[in-house]
């Protein structure tokens, strides 16, 4: 079971000693481990895999609106958010949108998050805090819809889903600068 | 730099500025962080004088005509040092106690290593209660063979240890917030940063064994908290020097690192040192998590907001002498503080005695690791008078350290996050010490 080690035990040793080095500039060989990982399945990586990036990709089936997320947001998000997601305890959701850079700067959903995926994404993962990963797809969806709603970010009547979440444009979408230096 | 110094004698309460855009408190309980922080550890480690010296020193001390206690399983710290410790706040305490942190007691601590038990947390939604025989970590995404792997199989790949420092994004929030210098401790103030010896695999391993794909650049983290966190991590990175740490100054992970197993990104925003990690998604472009959009990014004049600010700024702060401690007297006193960058090894660190009119080098305390806190020390002879004393750290790229005025004057108002400029403290005649902003 060791064998990996006569074959490759240099290679790694070598690798080591560049990828764990102190400097970060270093060129880095590949290099492989031990192999002790088993394959994923199909179902496993479906079922672990609930981020959502800007493009929607992996969106689940299911769709809500913002009448039915308001039943929702009032039983299961209202006690820690205020009414009509106005705050307090809890963030604030809904306002400020067009005061970013201004003396009278509000910071909520509506107006300085860039992307509505991400909302969906955060209220299934981690809300409500009770009890995260709870809530239906169903219920997910028309609860994003709400707060999106409110924010008059989307219409009362709109259906949220797999293909119309993502074309939602949200006002502070152009608002972040990227520093990471990756190229786009 | 010039002598114009806010000075608040007299500590003031802080203003009501509630809690900030992270969750955390942006006011100080001073009841909980004074009293605490400056109780007997911090007069001990403020380097002064013991109120009560032995009356007798020529008699036998207890201790050497007793039996002592017998061995244990664990060790603690002794009972006099029961004050040495962690003060947590929630900004959240009323819906969801576990979103908050704790920090490290700074002012009370010496060298360069935190003990794992006082190292800071800042938790979304608590720490969870994980099985590490149940615990799995998934690699998948733009890879050839998406993998699962058990804990146990981590535990047989290849190893390294390196030491570096993990530092809270929110980190001096206090000193960000408050437009009067807060009278707290260094813990108070700058305690979202730890330091630690961690052991583990390279995760460059493991993304080698999956094999990544062509296009891929970035990389989601998610941790298996009732959170779910998760950042996004450019490739690059992840095959640099990311590590999937396993131990903590030679024992695993505490339940509040991570345990078991955590990402560690050396010298970057410690938010995306993933704990309890158990996902990594091989992505084209990052995932725009909310902690990546709406928190963690800094809003810049024009409305605009820094975002994927990764590396921490070099930094340093002194230690002792530090608020809640006081100065027995005129005469020796040694200046110690750390320094830290997140783009590499602390180059230099010059100290002030006199509000930054004038500044020594101070001597660098060996080893100096790249993305490690550093000791700094500088003898000092008091000669009683009122005397400002500051830091400022250089690294190896040439970074300097800004003062918080410079600092500010780059982000719209409220700034937030990444605030990595100059402390400073004022010593008064009788020995009791302030934070001053200078």
């Amino acid at each position: 079971m060791y064998s990996y080690k006569s074959a490759i035990a240099g290679a790694v040793a070598a690798a080591l000693a560049a990828a764990c080095a102190t400097t970060s500039e270093e060129t880095r060989t590949p290099i492989t481990g031990p192999a002790l990982g088993r394959a994923a399945t199909a179902q496993e990586i479906a079922a672990w895999d609930i981020s959502i990036p800007p493009s929607g990709a992996g969106l689940p089936a299911g769709s809500g609106t913002p009448t039915q997320g308001e039943a929702v947001y009032v039983a299961q998000c209202q006690a820690c958010h205020g009414e009509k997601a106005a705050g307090k305890p809890a963030d604030a959701l809904v306002g400020g949108i067009g005061s970013l850079g201004t003396a009278a700067q509000i910071m909520t959903v509506g107006s300085f998050w860039p992307y509505a995926t991400t909302l969906f994404d955060y209220t299934r993962r981690a809300m409500p805090t009770t009890k995260p990963q709870s809530l239906t797809n169903d219920q997910v969806y028309a609860v994003t819809a709400y707060i999106l709603f409110l924010n008059g970010i989307i219409p009362e009547n709109a259906e949220m889903n797999a293909q119309t979440l993502p074309q939602v444009r949200m006002p502070n979408r152009d608002g972040f600068i990227d520093r990471s230096g990756v190229p786009r | 730099m010039g002598r114009k110094i806010q000075s608040p004698r007299a500590p003031q309460a802080l203003p009501p500025s509630g809690q900030s855009s992270d969750g955390l408190p942006a006011k100080i309980d001073r009841r909980g962080f004074l009293a605490r922080g400056a109780g007997i550890a911090g007069a001990a480690a403020a380097g002064i004088a013991p109120q009560a010296a032995a009356q007798d020193a020529t008699a036998v001390p207890p201790w050497m005509q007793t039996m002592g206690t017998p061995m244990r399983g664990y060790g603690n710290p002794s009972k006099f040092e029961e004050k040495v410790l962690r003060v947590a706040a929630s900004g959240y305490a009323k819906v969801t106690p576990g979103a908050g942190a704790s920090r490290t007691p700074l002012q009370a601590l010496e060298g360069t290593i935190t003990p794992s038990g006082l190292h800071f947390e800042r938790h979304h939604n608590g720490v969870p209660t994980i099985d590490p025989a149940q615990h799995r970590l998934m690699i998948h995404g733009l890879v050839k063979k998406p993998l699962v792997f058990t804990v146990e199989s981590l535990e047989r790949y290849p190893m390294t240890s390196r030491i570096c420092f993990v530092e809270c994004a929110g980190n001096s929030g206090p000193n960000t917030v408050n437009p009067k210098p807060p009278q707290a401790t260094a813990q108070a103030i700058h305690g979202l940063v730890s330091c630690s010896e961690w052991t583990g695999v390279p995760l460059a391993l493991l993304l080698n064994e999956a094999g990544v794909e062509a296009g891929a650049d970035w990389l989601l983290a998610e941790g298996a908290d009732a959170a779910a966190m998760g950042r996004s991590v450019p490739l690059a990175k992840g095959l640099d020097d990311a590590m999937l740490a396993l131990y903590q100054n030679g024992e695993r992970l505490r339940p509040e690192q991570g345990y078991p197993v955590r990402l560690l990104l050396p010298g970057w925003e410690g938010n995306m040192n993933v704990k309890w990690l158990r996902r990594i998604k091989v992505t084209r472009g990052p995932t725009h998590t909310k902690d990546e959009t709406s928190k963690y990014s800094d809003m810049v004049p024009g409305g605009k907001a820094l975002q994927f600010t990764f590396a921490m700024g070099v930094k340093s702060v002194i230690t002792r002498p530090s608020f809640g401690g006081k100065l027995a007297g005129p005469g020796f006193h040694e200046v110690s503080g750390i320094a830290w960058s997140g783009a590499g090894r602390i180059r230099r660190v010059d100290v002030t005695l006199d509000g930054g009119a004038t500044w020594k080098e101070a001597v660098l305390q060996g080893p100096i690791l790249s993305r490690s806190l550093t000791r700094f020390r500088l003898p000092w002879d008091w000669n009683g008078g009122q005397a400002v004393i500051a830091s400022r750290a250089v690294d190896e790229k040439g970074s300097v350290q800004p003062t918080r005025a410079a600092w500010l004057a780059e982000m719209a108002q409220p700034a937030r996050y990444h605030n990595h400029s100059i402390q400073a403290w004022e010593v008064a005649a009788d020995g009791s010490i302030a934070n001053v902003f200078i």
